[in-house]
């Protein structure tokens, strides 16, 4: 027994004392959040725009936040592998992720298996679009979307638009496109906007549905044959709309952020908070609006039922279009 | 533009500057000779860093660092068969082989020379020439893709010293694997048996780390004896000075591999991994001696080495002249540009030539400080990792190879994918299927479906879209390109068959097993 007391008791006594302290240090009290560095994911590879994004909004959110946020990656199945990663993660409101739409509505619908559903995903905020373009090369034939729609509606199939891959925003603004005026046209993924653009340069697709900062980023080399926004963006008044057009088409890509399933309500709000206060920072806004992103302010519940409304029409568009 | 370029040549040489291009240069060569960490990683790494500097300076440090860190992938490369990127496959075949046969330090100083010259003539490229290769690279279209990546595949039976079949399989095995995950084209899910992180297939770091390294720490471990050395201890310390020499005794292998990493670095997507195969195929193609390589042959690592960093101008024009990234780190670049309200394109140029012209310069600056940093740094690592026993080796690789699989995508299961297939190549290469054809046939397989599938989506509009494969003026010269190739090794065989009747033993054979 003496034995017992002099090794095994201080041992007991330790791991007793060492349990006590795992309730101190990070996570366990969401009112005390955040306590720790947060993960700031990137579901895409370095360099592209959702990088880009993260980046500007690190050091608001750093200093918004009180703590240290990191970026890493995850790239793999167009943002897939991440967001089913996410519902897999510890919701302790220490691991958030970028997040897309209409990427996160599309692929568990079109895909057997995408690892996760677009429920899954509990979405915080919703911060910036870039609305879809339809562009030509600057010397092609068609002048404007009419041109364009005339000489689909004479070869259907035979225009191929080229966009950035399958199931993502400019493949559902080209179905979308075609469904609205009634034509045919080819849509050909390619594996990110910077394959796609050579593509269009070169002459090797026809078209190009894609998104608004690369008005700025090719300059004269393209056509702008419909922007699709509403209302004209500002700095875009050159470019006509489509829906000014005749067309009702509205779509782009929707970033923001989410956050696993489980997550408790009250990191929820206060991330989704945080992420409202910086969409307001001069730097960041500037930032934005040059590279030609649209700033949008969707908290949780506004983006969730976005995020239905939207889930119809495409369920609507495919059952359509029978691919469902 | 003389003034321009003479402003560059004056903004490299103040001190700062070049104490910048030289921390970037070592930064990126001690990143760039992990495995597992990539240029592109170490790149994402520096951007923050960047925000807080002017958009020459920036530029200038992220520049080095990727000039780096093409090179520095050499070194594991060479030393433990451990290709950091796929930028450094075949300098892995070559300059392992050199290591085993205790030349390691040959192969460091043809590694070092390669690099300063290809380095060299990508930003002479990049300088001189960016207008009209810009517009050249536009003209590969999908179906072009399609071509190059078939004529990549060709390299495998050239590069089968040995048995043509056996490299046919490890290739075959090679496609198979690039369909496991999301279709490039067509968004269908292939192969992951319900697990969804194999969604994004089988990452391509992790699996040439794979693929190279584990099956030599498992021999490595699992043989005893002499031949277990990865390193012959008899290894040689020669005179830097001949060395040298040596390398620049070939300096038509120097450019011409310097040349073929350029022009394929302007492709965007496909230049970066096949540039250093191609030049590599090429120097065994055109050499008097092809039957050398694959046994520790320094001009195979010359070529690679030169071309791989050719690429770094190469991947640079078409970034700042048509804001297209040609290689994954470019991309980095471009999103440095943007966010310095740079944007990329002929306005570029003309609004921002100094800029332009300093960091290209520094790229030439980079290239050429790589040689003593290299030469002093990788003779030192290079001279360390031969005296290491075995028995610290092996776990050293291991942990490295572990570690920079994870580093990747922060992810577990990159790591089993890296240790299942390289238990699955030790095998494969106990029945003489090697690794190089599998890598090959992974990096190609995507670009060729991926081309094949848009090909014919785009000619939708023609009668016979699988035509356009065959009538493009492009295309012709890639296929006339890929016959060559593929035909090259019988027809040398047969001449020297020929020239030499009484004693010949035929180059490659593809009877023998």
């Amino acid at each position: 027994m003496k034995r017992f007391a002099t090794r095994a008791l201080p041992a007991l006594v330790a791991s007793a004392m060492l349990t006590a302290c795992g309730g101190i240090g990070g996570g366990d009290d969401p009112a005390a959040y955040p306590e720790g560095p947060i993960d700031y994911v990137v579901a895409f590879d370095a360099g592209g725009e959702s990088d880009l994004t993260a980046r500007l909004q690190q050091g608001p959110l750093t200093e918004a936040l009180g703590t240290e946020v990191s970026i890493s990656y995850k790239p793999g199945a167009g943002g897939a592998l991440a967001w089913s990663e996410l519902t897999r993660t510890r919701p302790d409101g220490y691991t958030i992720m970028g997040h897309n739409l209409p990427h996160i509505i599309l692929q568990p619908m079109m895909r057997e298996d995408a690892g996760y559903e677009t429920d899954q995903l509990k979405q915080v905020y919703i911060f910036q679009s870039t609305p879809n373009i339809l562009a030509v090369r600057a010397d092609s034939p068609y002048q404007t979307l009419d041109d364009f729609i005339a000489a689909a509606k004479a070869n259907p199939g035979a225009i191929s638009v080229g966009g950035s891959g399958d199931f993502s925003a400019n493949h559902i603004g080209t179905l979308l496109l075609n469904d609205e005026a009634g034509i045919e046209t080819t849509y050909t993924p390619f594996s990110g906007t910077g394959a796609a653009v050579p593509a269009l340069l070169g002459g090797h697709v026809d078209a190009l549905m894609t998104y608004t900062p690369m008005i700025s980023q090719l300059g004269d080399q393209i056509r702008v044959l419909g922007i699709a926004t509403e209302e004209p963006m500002k700095g875009l008044e050159d470019h006509p709309t489509f829906t000014e057009q005749g067309i009702d088409l509205v779509e782009g890509a929707y970033r923001g952020v989410a956050v696993p399933p489980e997550t408790p309500d009250v990191i929820v709000e206060k991330l989704a908070a945080t992420f409202a206060e910086i969409n307001k920072d001069p730097g960041l806004i500037q930032q934005f609006e040059e590279q030609l992103f649209v700033l949008e302010n969707m908290g949780p519940e506004e983006a969730t039922a976005f995020t239905q409304e939207r889930k119809a029409v495409y369920q609507g568009l495919f059952e359509r279009l029978g691919m469902l | 533009m003389l003034d321009l370029l003479g402003g560059g040549v004056l903004a490299n040489l103040a001190p700062s500057m070049l104490l910048l291009v030289l921390v970037g240069t070592a930064a990126g060569m001690a990143i760039g000779a992990m495995p597992g960490l990539s240029a592109t990683m170490g790149l994402a790494l520096l951007v923050p860093f960047t925000f807080v500097m002017e958009p020459t300076r920036a530029l200038v440090l992220l520049g080095a660092f990727y000039m780096g860190a093409i090179y520095g992938g050499s070194f594991t490369a060479i030393l433990v068969n451990a290709p950091g990127t796929p930028s450094s496959v075949a300098t892995a075949l070559e300059g392992y082989q050199m290591t085993k046969k205790g030349k390691s330090e040959l192969a460091v100083v043809g590694a070092t020379m390669g690099s300063l010259v290809g380095g060299l003539i990508g930003v002479v490229a990049l300088i001189f020439l960016a207008p009209p290769l810009a517009e050249f690279s536009l003209r590969f279209g999908p179906q072009e893709y399609f071509w190059i990546a078939i004529f990549g595949l060709t390299i495998i039976i050239s590069m089968a010293s040995g048995s043509i079949v056996k490299g046919l399989i490890g290739g075959v095995l090679g496609l198979l694997l690039a369909t496991i995950g999301v279709a490039p084209v067509g968004g269908e899910v292939r192969f992951t048996f319900g697990e969804p992180m194999l969604q994004g297939g089988v990452p391509l770091v992790p699996a040439m780390v794979g693929l190279f390294t584990i099956p030599e720490v498992i021999r490595l471990v699992a043989r005893k004896g002499r031949e277990a050395q990865m390193l012959d201890e008899r290894a040689q310390r020669e005179k830097l000075w001949p060395m040298i020499r040596l390398i620049f005794s070939k300096p038509f292998n120097l450019v011409r591999s310097s040349v073929i990493g350029t022009v394929t670095g302007i492709l965007p997507g496909a230049g970066g991994s096949i540039a250093n195969l191609v030049a590599y195929n090429e120097a065994k193609r055109s050499s008097k001696h092809p039957e050398t390589y694959g046994k520790g042959e320094v001009d195979g690592v010359v070529a690679a080495e030169s071309a791989n960093n050719a690429t770094v101008g190469g991947g640079m024009i078409p970034t700042l002249t048509l804001g297209v990234p040609g290689t994954p780190p470019d991309a980095i670049i471009i999103g440095v540009l943007l966010l310095h309200g740079l944007r990329p394109g002929a306005e570029l140029f003309s609004t921002s030539g100094d800029l332009v012209y300093t960091f290209a310069i520094a790229l030439a600056v980079s290239a050429v400080m790589m040689v003593p940093v290299g030469l002093i740094g990788g003779r030192a690592l290079q001279r360390g990792v031969v005296a290491m026993p075995a028995r610290y080796l092996a776990p050293g690789i291991t942990v490295l190879t572990i570690v920079g699989a994870y580093a990747v995508r922060t992810s577990v299961v990159d790591v089993v994918i890296m240790l299942v297939l390289g238990v699955l190549a030790y095998f494969l290469s106990l029945a003489g299927i090697s690794a190089a054809p599998i890598v090959l046939g992974l990096i190609l397989g995507s670009i060729a479906e991926t081309g094949l599938v848009q090909g014919m989506l785009t000619a939708q509009g023609e009668p016979q879209p699988w035509l356009t494969f065959f009538n493009r003026p492009l295309s012709l010269v890639l296929i006339a390109l890929t016959v060559v190739s593929l035909v090259w090794p019988f027809v040398r065989a047969r001449r020297e068959r020929r020239s030499r009747p009484a004693d010949a033993v035929p180059a490659a054979t593809p009877r023998k097993d």
